[in-house]
Order: C-alpha cells, then sequence, then structure tokens
C-alpha cells in the first residue's frame, strides 16, 4: 500500500491529530512499513475462515438488566475542564 | 415525463429495558441531566463496557418478528467520530456481524399489500443532548440518553410512495410494542426515523442520486417530508440540475427539507472491531426458547378475533391497534363479557375517554374487572345504557367500585312499573297539549314526553318499560 503524505494528513485531521510537517514524514515512512507487514499477512489463504476480532477465547459477556446507583453528579462534572454544576461545557457544537 | 420514488428507511428504536445498554444506569425519561451517568457512559477513561442481557434478547426478539435470519456469530463495531453528544469519541455499534438480516414486513394500502424486505437489524448505543448557550456561547451537554439501548432497523429501498411508508412504520411499531421490546413513543423519541430518498424516469431500473432526510418527529411529518423532497428533487431535474447526495434536516414549522452543514470527511467513521465486548455466540436452544415465547402478534390476534368471536374486521383493527387494548378485551372475554359488548365498550367509551385525555392505553387506570361489572348490571336491567356510560366516567379515572358508585348515587335503575306509572301519568297530566299533540298522530310529541318522564326519573328509568307505559296511558 502507498501511503502518501495526504493520506497521513487526512487520517491525523480525522484523529484530531496536529501534526507537523516532519511528523506527517517520518508517519508516512512508518505506517507504509507497518502496511508491508500486513501485505505479508494478506498473502495467507484465509478463506472460509471466521475473522477474530478478540484474541482471548471469551464470548457473551453479559449483565443482568438491574438498575445500580449512577455516580454522583458533581464527582462527574468535577472531572471535565468545565460545566456547570448540571451539564459539561464544551465548545460550541450546535447551532 | 412520470417519475417514480425510490425510498429507503432506517429506523432507530429505544429498547425497553431497565439500564443502559454497557451499564447499570437507568433509563428512565425526563431527569435533571447528568444524573443517570456513570464513569461508563461518560466515557472515562478505563471504564469497562458490559452489554445488557435483556438488550440481546429485545434485539433477537424483533430480529424473530421482523421474520430475520439471526446471525449466530454477532459482534460489535467501534464507530468514530467527534461529537461531544458521545463523550468517548465514538459509539458501539454493528457494522460487519449484525444481529439479524433478510427480514420483511407485510404492509397494506389502499394500492393493496406488498412486502418491504429488512436489509438488517443492529444494536447500538444512543448519543447525549446537546444544548446551546446563548449566554456563554458554549455548548451544555447531558449524558443521561448516552447509552440508552436502541436497535437500527434498515429497510431496502422498496417503498415507492408516503402511504407505503407509513403503513410500514404502523406495522413496525405495532410489532414492538406487542413484543413489548419498545414504547415507541415518537414524542419522546423512543421511535426516530431517517429517509433515504431518490426519484428516477418510471420504469428505469438504476437508482437516482438520493439524500438523506433527518429529524422526523411523526408519522406526519414522515409523509409530509417524503412528499416534499420528492417534488423538490423531480422539479430539481426537470429544470436542468442535479440532485446533490446530503443529509437534509426536515423543518417541520417551514414545511421544508433544508441541507445540512457536514464537515468534510464526517462520514469516514474508521470502523473497527469493538475491543472491549467480546464476541456474541447464540445457541440454537438460545433462539429456540426465544421463539417460543414470541407473544401472539396484532395481525394473528385480528384473525382470531374474526374466527373466535365473528367481530367485524373493523372492530378487530380498532382492538388490536394496541396492545394493552387487546389485552383488556381479552381479559373482559375470559371475565364472561360478551365479545361483542366488550368491543363495542372498548371502540366508545374507553377509546374516546382515552382520546379526550390524550392518554395512552398502557397508562389507563380503569381495569377489566371494573368494566365488565358495570357491562353486566347493563345486562342484568340494573343499569341503563345511559347511566353506564356515566357511571363509566365516573370511574375511569380511579378505577372505582362500580357497585358502590351506584348504591351511592341511587342509579339503580326504575324497573319498578308503579313508579314509572306515577311518572308517566304526572308527566301527561303536566303536559296535556303535547299528549292531544301525539294523539293527532304527531309522533315527534312521544320523543318529548318520553325525556320528560326520563327527567322525572332521574335518567334512571328503563327505556323499554317507559316507552310501553307512556304508549299504554295514551291509548286510554
Ligand atoms: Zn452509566
Amino acid at each position: 500500500m502507498n501511503i502518501t503524505p495526504e493520506l497521513v494528513e487526512r487520517i491525523a485531521d480525522l484523529s484530531r491529530l496536529e501534526l507537523g510537517q516532519e511528523e506527517v514524514l517520518e508517519t508516512a515512512a512508518q505506517l507504509e512499513q507497518i502496511a508491508a507487514c500486513m501485505d505479508i499477512l494478506n498473502r495467507l489463504d484465509t478463506r472460509g475462515i471466521q475473522p477474530m476480532s478478540h484474541v482471548f477465547p471469551v464470548e457473551n459477556v453479559l449483565r443482568e438488566d438491574t438498575v445500580l446507583p449512577s455516580q454522583d453528579r458533581a464527582e462527574l462534572l468535577a472531572c471535565a475542564p468545565a460545566s456547570d454544576g448540571e451539564t459539561f461545557l464544551v465548545p460550541r457544537a450546535v447551532e | 415525463m412520470t417519475w417514480e420514488t425510490v425510498i429507503g428507511l432506517e429506523t432507530h428504536v429505544e429498547l425497553a429495558t431497565r439500564t443502559k445498554i454497557f451499564c447499570s444506569c437507568t433509563t428512565e425519561f425526563g431527569s435533571p441531566p447528568n444524573t443517570h451517568c456513570c464513569p461508563v457512559c461518560t466515557g472515562m477513561p478505563g471504564a469497562l463496557p458490559v452489554l445488557n442481557r435483556r438488550v440481546l434478547e429485545f434485539a433477537v426478539k424483533a430480529g424473530l418478528a421482523l421474520n430475520c435470519s439471526i446471525t449466530r456469530h454477532s459482534g460489535f463495531d467501534r464507530k468514530n467520530y467527534f461529537y461531544p453528544d458521545l463523550p468517548k469519541a465514538y459509539q458501539i455499534s454493528q457494522l460487519y456481524l449484525p444481529i439479524a438480516r433478510n427480514g420483511r414486513v407485510d404492509v397494506r394500502t389502499q394500492a393493496g399489500d406488498k412486502t418491504i424486505r429488512i436489509h438488517e437489524l443492529h444494536m447500538e448505543e444512543d448519543a447525549g443532548k446537546l444544548a446551546h448557550d446563548p449566554a456563554t456561547g458554549l455548548t451544555r451537554v447531558d449524558c443521561n440518553r448516552c447509552g440508552v439501548p436502541l436497535i437500527e432497523i434498515v429497510t431496502q429501498p422498496d417503498f415507492r410512495t408516503a402511504e407505503e411508508v407509513t403503513a410500514y412504520l404502523e406495522a413496525l411499531k405495532e410489532t414492538l410494542q406487542y413484543l413489548g421490546v419498545s414504547d415507541c413513543k415518537m414524542q419522546e423519541g423512543s421511535l426516530r426515523c431517517d429517509v433515504n430518498l431518490s426519484v428516477r424516469p418510471a420504469g428505469s431500473g438504476e437508482l437516482g442520486t438520493r439524500t438523506e432526510m433527518k429529524n422526523l418527529g411523526s408519522f406526519r411529518a414522515v409523509a409530509r417530508a417524503i412528499k416534499y423532497e420528492a417534488a423538490r428533487q423531480i422539479q430539481l431535474i426537470e429544470g436542468g440540475g442535479r440532485v446533490v447526495q446530503e443529509t437534509r434536516r426536515w423543518d417541520e414549522d417551514r414545511n421544508a427539507s433544508l441541507p445540512m452543514r457536514v464537515k468534510e470527511n464526517a462520514q469516514d467513521y474508521r470502523y473497527f472491531p469493538e475491543p472491549d465486548i467480546p464476541p456474541i455466540r447464540l445457541s440454537e436452544e438460545y433462539l429456540d426458547a426465544l421463539r417460543a415465547a414470541q407473544p401472539e402478534l396484532a395481525q394473528a390476534k385480528r384473525a382470531r378475533y374474526q374466527r373466535e368471536y365473528g367481530l367485524p374486521e373493523y372492530d378487530c383493527r380498532m382492538i388490536t391497534s394496541h396492545r394493552a387494548l387487546a389485552r383488556f378485551f381479552e381479559a373482559l372475554v375470559e371475565l364472561g363479557v360478551p365479545p361483542k359488548q366488550g368491543a363495542n365498550w372498548i371502540m366508545g367509551e374507553v377509546l374516546g375517554a382515552l382520546s379526550q385525555r390524550a392518554m395512552e392505553p398502557g397508562d389507563m387506570k380503569l381495569t377489566p374487572p371494573t368494566l365488565a361489572r358495570l357491562i353486566a348490571l347493563v345486562g342484568e336491567g340494573r343499569l341503563n345504557r345511559n347511566t353506564a356510560v356515566k357511571v363509566f366516567e365516573a370511574v375511569f379515572d380511579r378505577d372505582g367500585d362500580v357497585d358502590a358508585y351506584v348504591r351511592a348515587h341511587g342509579l339503580e335503575q326504575v324497573n319498578d312499573d308503579a313508579l314509572v306509572r306515577e311518572a308517566c301519568a304526572e308527566v301527561l297530566a303536566v303536559n296535556p297539549r303535547s299528549a292531544a299533540d301525539y294523539r293527532s298522530g304527531k309522533e315527534k310529541a312521544f320523543g318529548f314526553l318520553v325525556g320528560q318522564v326520563m327527567r322525572e326519573l332521574k335518567g334512571r328509568a328503563n327505556p323499554q318499560r317507559v316507552n310501553a307505559i307512556l304508549k299504554e296511558l295514551l291509548m286510554q
């Protein structure tokens, strides 16, 4: 795969990362190496094999539908940079 | 040129579980902001989401009822986006292995019967509420709805008219309510839908460029938005323009759809399998148990009511329009009420009282034994129908004791002929002109006299006896 600086910039933008020109080039080179490794894996014939999303043999981890007390609001709001005592405050996001 | 409208629907339905999809916070509606929140649903680092067993069960039940094939090996995926309505900066959803696929819903419109294919049904979490604060210029975030469980039901582009869409939504709502997996209250946002719409020359096999419409707050809004958007696209194309693929917001007040400002690249969600939620594997036994526990749905009930009770199709439709009403009706029949009488009371008095109070049948206080008793009193001739309706109004809001109410207000029907005769004689004595009018052939006068007798007896008389005795006295 060809990881261009433009692609890196686009992914950085989607991830809200600000990369300098040098970092873009460095990251592109590193991602290119990672993609090359993936290309090796891609040579394997995996037809008919169920894709694996988790490495641990764990399935169906479920909990009962029972209400437990929520967190104290003041404690939760205290974790955020800004609040008005009732809601979290963030930079303008709606019209 | 004749145009054909092609519509697909994405419907989000809030599941009626007690707790959220990945944490034990309550899903209760309408509480002070951020009081139903914990580290999981506010996306605190290190918090671990765990799937609610009932969410899985409800999603499978919905999938079965919509004739889907259930995915035996399913899982969750992470949908990445930066918007403060989800503090994790991603939504846990299902992209690669949705819980159910390839279903169908049969709908009936004036134009005939039609099958709408369901593409897929998946589980996901709801987002929080944002409100702009003009005073500070900031946005206030309430995370109470964050993590409330949803299923999203995606159809194939099988609809051609607004009527078909409305019929589908009615059928979907009915099915989900009967299953008990959602209350489908559109006004509280527990059923929301997005409309994908394109137009093409009639007979064309190719799809036109589609737009997606959001913010549809009622079935009526859906129908109006479809008509508006189809007309807009046709006008655009006929005027030499072309439709742009975009998301549009329906503005109910302006009766128009407006393009939404979308950030560049916003559609690139970079999905990947959710590492925090292990895969789901469903056994045949699990599915068999759920299949066996599926309740009788509205369509089956309608057929059975016609077959077993001989009720007209119209009655069956009215009674099964809501699960709570159907249950109420079945309870009445079980208590010995003749089915047609039970149906009449439900379609008349019960639905009337509910709509007067803008109330959902599920919230009704009146219980079947109370109405059954009232109907029995009419049947035994101890209450006349008009008085019974008054008693009904009196007990409807608190499910009072019918017998006690009748006794306390002296409403029992006067079946004592001597009393009726006395009242008739008195009325004739006071209204000699009306009596003469009747004798000279003016039928109208009779109704007036009956009314006067009923008034004399405070509406409690048996109307048949009043008619008979009054006629007898007038003949003399
Ligand atoms: Zn929570």
